[in-house]
């Protein structure tokens, strides 16, 4: 059944060419320790467009999404094949300065993770392990980029306050604006909305209307309305595989697969 | 409704509750327990905590004296301190007439007796004394009767027959005698001050210039030019060093002449006299005849002198200032060798290093550490701090000071590293828990802003940790400040009146040995001539040390918390 599913999707992809690819996955492997969890992933995410990976729990999803900016280096035990770049340059080519990657990939998380620090703080954290010092600077990346994030006008008179003081919508859009202070080219966001309610939830999704074209956005999510919202392109992963891309109309309209068909009306996932 | 009430009461009789689940599966009897073990250990904390509290608080307290006549005539005079039942032996019986004999008996062979702290231990040879209640003759409390404190032989308690004031005899109610006593004591305040004080300055001095003479010998040679011009000086300096010195010996001699002129006659009330100088009594009072007023003024005076004064007597009397500030340094010392040297240690191992076979097995050694005697630790802070270590100092910074050692010998410093030593693996554990308790979500969240790993664990893990690893050098402090058994092998001694701070170059001196609480507890509690005499001494420095304790846990809980919240508020 696995290797029918496999074919099948090997035949249907990639429906979006290279042309104006920001992040080339090209078949991506990996495993934890002994288990794979990625299966030959080829994915070209389009420049200045919101790409959308859906899919059920334990997909690889977020396993890709974290790929893309390296954060699974910190788990023990990850082997990976095949290469992604961004810009045509290798990821994890040998000699990478992930640190200066990870600036040009910015990170939203599942969860709202702002630091123990005050909103101000928080938003230029970016500029401040870069050693910025000037307050000009900084003064002007948080006004910027709390603006960004639509979170300029409830935020511009507590600065100084704990963004341990700020409800869930509020501290994750904060994380939104921490993410692009230091002005990435790609926004990664790992279900950004799981753990908000529906009006913080469509704060967020205006949020991120509004910042593409600006940032090549890639979002994970669980919301099939959500991906059909916000998103240019879907993804479709099942069981660690690229099961089907192409843009969202298409997928969610006139899916080719019968599986993509099944989980986006809702008969399993 | 009353029918509805009714019909409930009727159900509730006719349905009889039975007994459907047994008792072992209830757990009832399990939390009993529990609750027992935890009431037991309440209890005897509580407890414990109070018979020091009570004990402590009251030993400074002023007692009444009493005067005993005994059925031979003997006139015994003292505080009466405790009272306790105790069975009287055959012999002690048979001398008894049979009245008492029979009264003794009719109590079960049991009689009454009570210590009462006679003091006069130059006349005696004793300090208290055991009276059965079948002795006493005649039980009566004089107001004429004085409880003496003296610089030595201990209390006196008797009579103050006369002060003589230069020649003038003034009753002991005089206000002139007490104007009087209060010249004396400033007079003698002004001796010790010469010759404890200056005159140990100047000899610090002579001493001083005296190793840089030998230091510049051991460079050089004795035979040349630079020897012979630095003796030159040195001998200048000492030369006027010691005119110094004589001017104030002088001076002490002078005041301490002065001082020969008034005297107190004291006698007992068995009939003996003795005359003292009027400076050796350091307070007095008429232990009967003193109001309520009064005698908290005494207890005060008395806590005020235990609290900054140097003790006396063996340590039996006085004050405990010496081994107050010989614990605070050292703890203190303790705390900034121990916080740096376990959390950089916790971080390596939590952080950083690969974790493996090797990272377990040094898990492992740190636990097993905690779990070593503190004598061990004792033996080998004296073996390697002090004798090594110091030892190599010594010849490479000290070698004028040789034979006699600096640092070579126990001192703060390497009592403190010893104590450190002690308490690492308690820092360690801790900060290890309290890093790995950091969340994931905040340590990812600050790598993917692009910091590096350092910069995570400054900004974001170490603050977040910090309640945690207060915690553990509160914990540590607690260890290190109640620690006795090694400190007496690496630098704790009986008696250093020079505290480890002072007004001479180079002020901090780590080398010096120290005193301290818990070791001046063992010595005045089982180390005295008079283990009695020591008992009050033992609790109140007990109350003194549990108090010590206390007080720097709590100031160490307090800035915990305030760092607590500052980081409240926190989701995950």
């Amino acid at each position: 059944m696995t290797t029918a599913f496999v074919a099948e999707a090997a035949a249907i992809h990639p429906q979006i060419g290279p042309e104006g690819a920001n992040v080339r996955i090209n078949d991506f492997n990996l495993w934890y320790g002994q288990k794979q969890a990625l299966f030959d992933i080829a994915l070209d995410i389009q420049r200045g467009l919101v790409t959308a990976l859906i899919g059920p729990s334990g997909c690889g999803k977020s396993t890709l999404i974290r790929c893309l900016n390296r954060m699974n280096d910190l788990i023990d035990g990850i082997r990976i094949e095949g290469s992604m770049t961004l810009d045509g340059a290798d990821i994890y080519g040998a000699g990478v300065d992930v640190i200066a990657l990870r600036k040009r990939m910015g990170m939203v998380f599942q969860k709202p993770n702002p630091f123990p620090m005050s909103i101000y703080e928080n938003v230029v954290y970016p500029l401040r392990v870069d050693g910025v010092r000037d307050r000009a600077t900084l003064d002007a990346t948080a006004e910027r980029a709390l603006k960004g994030a639509a979170l300029w006008e409830e935020a511009k008179d507590r600065l100084k306050e704990s963004a341990l003081g700020l409800s869930g919508g509020q501290q994750q859009r904060l994380c939104i604006a921490r993410a692009i202070a230091s002005d990435p080219e790609v926004l990664l966001m790992d279900e950004p909305c799981s753990a908000l309610d529906p009006i913080a939830t469509s704060r967020i999704e205006e949020l991120i209307d509004g910042l593409k074209g600006h940032y090549t956005i890639v979002i994970v999510t669980h919301n099939m309305q959500q991906a059909a919202r916000v998103s240019d392109n879907t993804a479709f992963m099942y069981l660690g595989r690229l099961i089907e891309y192409g843009q969202t109309e298409a997928i969610f309209t006139t899916p080719k697969l019968e599986r993509t068909q099944s989980y986006i009306t809702g008969r399993f996932g | 409704m009353s029918a509805s009430i009714e019909a409930l009461e009727t159900t509730a009789t006719v349905r009889p509750r039975a007994r459907v689940t047994a008792l072992s599966a209830l757990g009832e009897p399990f939390q009993w327990l529990l609750a027992g073990a935890l009431a037991l250990g309440m209890t005897m904390i509580v407890g414990f905590l109070l018979l020091i509290l009570w004990n402590g608080a009251t030993a400074l307290w002023p007692k009444p004296i009493h005067v005993v006549t005994l059925a031979d005539g003997t006139r015994i005079a003292g505080e009466p301190t405790r009272s306790e039942e105790f069975r009287p032996g055959v012999e002690r019986l048979q001398v008894l007439d049979e009245a008492m004999r029979r009264r003794i008996r009719a109590d079960g062979g049991y009689a009454w007796r009570t210590l009462y702290r006679t003091g006069n231990f130059d006349f005696y040879n004793d300090d208290f004394r055991w009276v059965t209640d079948y002795e006493v003759g005649a039980l009566e409390a004089p107001l004429d009767l004085y409880f003496v404190e003296r610089l030595e032989w201990g209390p006196f308690v008797g009579r103050i027959a006369g002060v003589d004031a230069a020649g003038e005899k003034l009753a002991i109610g005089d206000s002139r005698a007490v104007a009087a006593h209060r010249d004396a004591r400033r007079r003698w305040q002004t001796i010790r001050e010469i010759e404890q004080g200056e005159i140990g300055h100047v000899n610090a001095r002579i001493e001083r210039e005296r190793l840089a003479l030998r230091r510049v010998a051991l460079d050089e040679t004795e035979a040349s030019p630079a020897y012979a011009q630095a003796k030159a000086k040195a001998d200048a300096r000492i030369a006027e060093l010691q005119g110094e010195y004589r001017r104030l010996a002088e001076e002490a001699q002078r005041l301490k002449a002065e001082d020969e002129r008034y005297k107190a006659t004291l006698a007992e009330i068995g009939g003996k006299e003795k005359t003292v100088r009027l400076s050796e009594i350091v307070r007095y009072y008429p232990a009967n005849a003193v109001g309520w007023i009064d005698r908290l003024g005494i207890y005060l005076s008395r806590w005020g002198e235990f609290l900054v004064d140097a003790p006396r007597e063996a340590n039996t009397e006085g004050g405990v200032w010496p081994a107050i500030f010989g614990t605070f340094a050292m703890t203190l010392l303790m705390v900034i060798v121990v916080a740096p040297f376990g959390v950089v240690t916790a971080l390596y191992l939590r952080e950083y290093a690969k974790q493996g076979r090797m990272v377990a097995i040094v898990r492992i050694s740190v636990n097993n550490l905690a779990g070593v005697p503190s004598i061990v630790y004792g033996v080998f802070g004296l073996g390697f701090f002090a004798y090594t270590f110091g030892a190599t100092i010594d010849q490479l910074f000290y070698p004028e000071r040789l034979p006699s050692p600096t640092f070579g010998t126990g001192g703060l410093l390497w009592s403190s590293l010893t104590l450190a030593l002690l308490t690492v693996p308690v820092v360690i554990v801790a900060t290890e828990e309290a890093l790995a308790a950091v969340p994931r979500s905040m340590r990812e969240g600050s790598l993917a802003c692009g910091a590096s790993k350092w910069q995570t664990i400054k900004y974001i893990v170490l603050p977040r940790a910090l309640p945690g690893i207060m915690t553990g050098l509160i914990l540590a402090m607690a260890r290190g400040a109640g620690e006795v058994a090694p400190l007496m092998l690496v630098g704790v001694v009986k008696l250093a009146p020079e505290l480890p701070i002072d007004g001479v170059f180079p002020y901090l001196h780590l080398e010096r040995s120290f005193m301290h609480l818990g070791f001046h507890i063992y010595d005045v509690g089982f180390q005295s001539r008079n283990s009695e005499a020591g008992k009050p001494m033992v609790f109140v420095t007990t109350l003194l040390l549990i108090a010590m304790i206390a007080g720097m846990n709590a100031a160490a809980i307090v800035i915990r918390n305030r760092l607590k919240r500052r980081f409240a508020g926190s989701q995950f």
